[in-house]
């Protein structure tokens, strides 16, 4: 299904033959496998592997939790209880899902900042780009209900604050609000459909990675130069290319692994490292903790949310031109959505005909900036909404939009790119000097 | 009410007033050596024991722990109690059992009883509930690095009263110097020598303190050991696989990247 010409699967035996003239999936299965892939590939394109193994560890631990878990306000909370004591191997098994949320998001953040500075976005992937982000909201979605689901009192308080961002929608905002709780207030409704849409979800995720794969499966996958594989031939495709099985898939599983190590290490030792210890306290809508925050994957756009108060300019100018109808909540909230609407917009933000960072010797300051302003919204998310942090969320708010809206298209412009290798495999050669020439078609592939 | 109280939350966070202090933050944590600190870890069996005397007759009087099944005292990784102590000691709490509609003597299967003043919050988790000094600067590395958590809390909380005393609308509070804002309602429960050890074992108010920190952190984490044993062996095992895997890779790689055969 790639576009790179590539060597297809031929069923061999009569059984084959039957049901391939039936049904072609051993031949689906084969040409997904053995899709070539650039050689160059480093070690930034092991995420994805990772992202496809965290929710299948997402779905399987989510599903043996379902079985003893009990949506229910008055027994949520006993029944995480009931889980982590009673239930054999069930304290394991909720860590793993806990901290496997944040694996997760680790992932598709090195995994979207991998696809930023390689400029993975670019013509013609930003299908494969856009589908990413449907996928990244999904998981923001999904996440945030769960949660919700241990009923704790950041479980209760998180979901009383975010659903209140709908509530800033001018006009229709508290009707629906209202409508996503199904009440006044966060209560067993609102419990009962978040442990709905939590168990729906991340099979929706599923069929969009589906996608996502299709796609940059048609489209060939980009790699460290930005530089398309040749697709002149079959001999001149494989000088750049190797099956995916199993030089990648070796090497992914390895980095795998490695993360796997990492992560066992935090989970049987530190399992809740991560998490607020405000959730061991069951959820009382009496009790308004001190301090309401989210889980780390989601404090540089919380932040952001924060940033905007009513007294920082572009409010007051979008609350005066509106005549007060984008008040600095719904401003927040616009902004907060509008964070992530310009990352999905990057391919056609960015004017740059060069397609990875690597030869974009100006784009390279400003994405390592794009880094640090992230972490920095994500500690500024953590600390309370006052000066001086207040002033620093505005600051990398601020920056975070004009890197998508202003730098990028102007980069384009003033930039003037390095030179680009004019093959992937001058560039393998260039790393591994003995590999020029024959040693690339000489090497056995397994299913030769 | 409860509407109004969301909105009041919400108002709080997106208009960034007050809502300064993390919870536990604003108290002054000692750090204590406890001895299921760090990936090696385990719950000393002789402290949980104590630590469940102070419970039971100091702390009992008012708090409950209501998560907490009783059988699970004589469980490994924990204070380990025989099975025959393990009942003596349920029958002390009266529970009250549907079927005969009346109370009865607590047996293993039951929990511990709920907190006998409403006032008085559950303990069942409390040592992972007050883990929250995400210092310095909200970096967590206190945490990470000193292995400070709920059980310093309840540590701190516990030696931290000053002497002071100061009334407010008829309720007694005590000056504390771990509690956030310093002034707390529940007298000082412990003097010093307010239990008896049989080994004969130290009962001032820091020795006391440590053994029901301890204890009160295997109650909320009783299968810290296990968990800690499962870690460690994934992670030896995942070690192992991680360098198979490296092997695997590079042999596989290497006539591509045109080196000899490992």
């Amino acid at each position: 299904m790639s576009g790179i010409p590539h060597d297809h699967y031929e069923p061999q035996t009569g059984g084959q033959k039957w049901l391939h003239s039936r049904l072609p999936i051993v031949g689906l299965l084969y040409d997904t496998i053995m899709i070539p892939t650039p050689k160059n590939l480093n070690w930034m394109w092991i995420w994805g592997i990772v992202l496809t193994f965290c929710l299948a560890l997402q779905i399987i631990t989510g599903i043996v939790l379902v079985m003893h878990y009990t949506p229910h306000v008055d027994l949520a909370f006993a029944s995480i209880e009931h889980i982590m004591r009673n239930v054999n191997g069930g304290h394991m098994i909720r860590y793993l899902h806990m901290n496997g949320a944040s694996l997760f998001f680790l992932a598709v953040y090195l995994h979207i900042f991998r696809g930023l500075y390689y400029g993975s976005y670019k013509a013609p992937r930003e299908i494969t780009w856009i589908i990413g982000m449907l996928i990244y909201l999904m998981m923001m979605g999904t996440a945030f209900m769960g949660y919700v689901l241990p009923w704790g009192q950041m479980s209760f308080w998180g979901a009383t604050v975010i659903t209140g961002l709908f509530g800033a929608i001018p006009f229709i905002g508290e009707s629906i609000q209202t409508w996503l709780l199904g009440g006044p207030a966060v209560d067993n409704a609102t419990l009962n459909r978040f442990f709905s849409l939590h168990y729906l979800l991340p099979f929706v995720i599923a069929a969009l990675v589906a996608v996502h794969i299709w796609a940059f499966h048609t489209t060939g996958n980009n790699n460290p130069t930005g530089v398309e594989v040749r697709r002149g031939s079959k001999a001149e495709a494989k000088k750049d290319t190797v099956p995916f099985w199993p030089y990648f898939v070796i090497k992914d599983l390895f980095a795998l692994a490695l993360l796997m190590v990492i992560f066992f290490a935090v989970v049987g030792f530190m399992p809740n490292y991560l998490g607020h210890p405000d959730n061991y306290i069951e959820a009382d809508a009496l009790v308004t903790p001190a301090h309401i925050v989210p889980e780390w994957y989601f404090l540089p756009f919380y932040a952001i949310l924060r940033a905007f108060t009513a007294d920082v300019w572009v409010v007051m100018f979008a609350s005066w031109i509106t005549g007060g109808i984008i008040d600095a909540k719904f401003f927040g909230v616009l902004a907060m959505f509008g964070a992530i609407a310009v990352m999905a917009l990057a391919p056609w933000l960015d004017t740059s005909s060069v397609r990875s960072g690597r030869y974009r010797p100006m784009f390279k300051w400003w994405f390592a900036l794009l880094v640090v302003d992230f972490i920095v919204l994500m500690w500024a998310g953590a600390m309370p909404a006052e000066p001086p942090y207040s002033t620093i969320s505005l600051i990398g708010s601020a920056y975070w939009f004009a890197y998508f809206l202003v730098i990028l298209p102007l980069l384009g412009v003033i930039e003037k790119p390095l030179p680009q290798p004019e093959t992937i495999e001058d560039d393998f050669a260039s790393h591994y000097p003995k590999a020029s020439g024959e040693a690339g078609q000489t090497a056995p592939t397994p299913a030769e | 009410m409860l509407k109004k109280l969301a909105i009041s939350a919400i108002a709080a966070l997106t208009l960034s007033t007050g809502a300064s202090m993390a919870a536990g933050a604003g108290g002054h944590i000692e750090d204590v050596d406890f001895s299921f600190e760090g990936p090696f870890g385990t719950f000393d069996q002789n402290q949980l024991q104590r630590g469940l005397k102070v419970y039971t007759q100091v702390c009992a009087a008012c708090h409950g722990m209501k998560y907490v099944p009783l059988r699970t005292l004589g469980d490994d990784g924990g204070p380990h109690l025989p099975m025959d102590q393990v009942r003596a000691y349920s029958e002390q709490f009266e529970v009250f059992d549907e079927e005969l509609d009346d109370f009865r003597p607590a047996k293993p299967t039951d929990h511990f009883p709920e907190s006998m003043m409403e006032t008085a919050p559950d303990l069942s988790l409390m040592a992972k509930a007050r883990a929250g000094f995400h210092g310095p600067q909200g970096t967590g590395l206190a945490q990470l690095f000193k292995g400070m958590g709920g059980p310093e809390y309840i540590y701190s909380l516990l030696t931290g009263y000053t002497g002071e005393e100061k009334f407010e609308a008829g309720t007694a509070f005590y000056e504390n110097t771990a509690f956030p804002g310093g002034w707390i309602a529940m007298a000082p429960p412990l003097y010093g020598e307010d239990v008896e050890f049989d080994d004969g074992h130290a009962n001032t108010v820091e020795s006391q303190s440590e053994d029901v920190a301890a204890f009160l952190m295997w109650a909320a984490e009783p299968k810290m050991m296990a968990r800690q044993q499962a870690g460690l062996t994934g992670v030896i095992f995942l070690t192992v696989l991680t360098v198979l895997l490296y092997l695997t890779n590079k042999r596989i790689w290497a006539p591509i990247k045109g080196k000899k055969n490992v």
